[in-house]
């Protein structure tokens, strides 16, 4: 059987997005949405750390006690975790200053433990690379979303430049916690009404 | 002829939406007079705007649902007449516009309309916009009645309690007739105490939830200030209190459906109150108070409501 990577990377980012379909990962997402500078860096770190654990575990799958996977697992994510924390620190250290506990919270991000579990440690190293870079891309391109929409209507700004002019009064409820469950809530019907449209 | 059939009991009531919501609107009246009368244009600009988003969004809705167009109820017109009287005078008008379609559009709407809104669709709104605006929703935007003169901005006698200026407190006569700072629906104690009076011998609302709830408050204020009645009629009338009260907390949807049930909503709309107003931030918390009981109305109707005919008690033997 010939494995459809094209198809595992589009389940990713469509299909099954993480955020919009999965509905994992919602406290960073819901935390961190509030500019697009963090919400396209947070996208970025956890796609690292979702294809390097993939492989990684991938690689392992037939050496990993299933006893014991879930700890393993957690090793490997963390490994990569601490890499990009690390990595942070040293050359993006106002992106590590405002996400803050973030990045070390990747760990135990439910996305990357569920692709894990669910398919890293059935398959095979490629597929499963493919699939991390699938899940990364649309967990980044959700936070994209989310972000842009709270960013401009929250602080009138995009990548901190101001587009909306001097005569908008930015709604702080936006970058606050309750204009990103909104704003996640409202998105999420949204998209359930147009792939409906598309079943009928 | 047309026939009707359904099931016994076969009770007819001359009330209807329209009616019901015809007669809150004519109960608000003297509140919205007043309103206009005391704090001048914007005041008036506040309530057209707020009413007529209200409207319009609830029209754009069902139309855009292919649900049947229900404005003629005057539901959301009650709605954007309730934002609009809790918006303080300095507030601008599109922030009512945004305020009154949040309201229809998200708290009613997308919840199943009329009857299925689980919060006061007008408080809702309002949070949002203390959230959204909170420098439009507080400090200088509260202002003093100015009868269509120049703007003045006036603290609320519940704010210059929490600070201590006990001296600078209006008289209870004035407050009694709003001639104090607050948002503009609210300031009138005697016009919404008419409306409510209406409310009563129309038999739209019943009296256990405004007096239960304005009577504990009443009593906490005398307590909590030496019995100095003085101050406690001030702690009373000052706020949204009456607002809240008579036309907030009484919202058919979001109360419960006896009147034991009703009662224990008042009780803890009083003891959120109270609480917010004396260990919180803010001055007031009558609508946050009644936000609250309203999430815990369903939980209130599953304990107090009677055992089914037929069945037995629960608690039985």
């Amino acid at each position: 059987m010939k494995t459809n990577y094209g198809k595992i990377i589009r389940n990713g980012i469509l299909d099954e997005n993480p955020i919009f379909r999965l509905v994992l990962g919602m406290c960073s997402t819901l935390a961190i949405t509030t500019s697009v500078s963090n919400g396209f860096g947070m996208g970025m770190a956890a796609t690292f750390v979702l294809v390097g654990s993939n492989v990684v575990i991938s690689l392992l799958r037939n050496f990993i006690p299933d006893k014991v996977r879930i700890p393993c697992y957690i090793v490997v994510i963390a490994t990569f975790t601490t890499i990009v924390q690390l990595l942070m620190e040293a050359f993006l250290p106002e992106l590590n200053a405002s996400l803050g506990l973030f990045i070390p919270l990747i760990v135990v991000n439910c996305i990357i433990l569920a692709r894990a579990e669910s398919f890293a440690s059935k398959n095979g190293v490629l597929a499963s690379a493919m699939d991390g870079l699938g899940m990364g891309l649309g967990f980044t391109l959700a936070l994209l979303v989310l972000s842009v929409i709270r960013e401009l209507l929250g602080s009138g700004t995009l990548l901190g430049v101001p587009v909306l002019g001097a005569g908008y009064t930015p709604a702080a409820i936006m970058t606050a916690v309750p204009g990103g469950f909104l704003t996640l809530g409202l998105l999420m019907a949204l998209i359930n009404k147009l792939t409906d449209k598309d079943k009928k | 002829m047309k026939l009707h059939v359904s099931s016994s009991p076969h009770v007819h009531a001359p009330q209807t939406t329209q009616s019901i919501m015809r007669d809150v609107l004519i109960a608000l009246a003297p509140a919205t007079v007043v309103a206009i009368v005391y704090f001048g244009l914007n005041a008036l600009i506040l309530v057209v705007a707020s009413v007529a988003s209200a409207v319009l969004t609830e029209f754009v809705i069902q139309k855009l649902t292919h649900k049947k167009v229900t404005i003629s109820d005057c539901s959301a017109a009650v709605t954007g007449l309730l934002l609009a009287l809790n918006l303080p005078a300095g507030c601008r008008w599109w922030a009512a516009v945004l305020g009154a379609a949040f309201a229809i559009a998200i708290v009613k709407q997308a919840f199943g309309g009329l009857g299925q809104n689980f919060m006061n669709p007008a408080l809702a709104a309002r949070a949002v916009l203390m959230t959204a605006y909170p420098a439009m929703m507080s400090g200088t935007s509260y202002q003093s009645p100015n009868f269509w003169g120049d703007a003045v901005s006036g603290a609320t006698p519940l704010s210059l309690l929490k600070d201590g200026y006990t001296a600078s407190l209006p008289f209870n006569w004035e407050m009694f007739l709003g001639l104090r700072g607050g948002v503009i629906g609210e300031v009138c104690t005697l016009a919404l105490v008419v409306g409510l009076i209406y409310l009563l011998i129309r038999r739209v609302i019943t009296w256990h939830i405004p007096v239960i709830y304005i009577g504990l408050v009443f009593l906490a204020g005398l307590i909590l200030n030496g019995f100095n009645l003085e101050i406690a009629v001030c702690y009373t009338l000052g706020g949204g209190l009456f607002l809240g009260a008579i036309f907030m907390a009484t919202d058919y949807t979001t109360n419960p459906n006896t009147i034991r049930g009703q009662a224990i909503f008042a009780v803890g709309c009083a003891v959120l109150t109270v609480c917010i107003r004396q260990f919180g931030s803010m001055p007031e918390g009558v609508s946050y108070s009644i936000l609250l009981m309203n999430l815990v109305t369903p939980l209130i109707d599953r304990f107090v409501n009677p055992p089914l005919f037929g069945r037995r008690k629960r608690h039985a033997a």
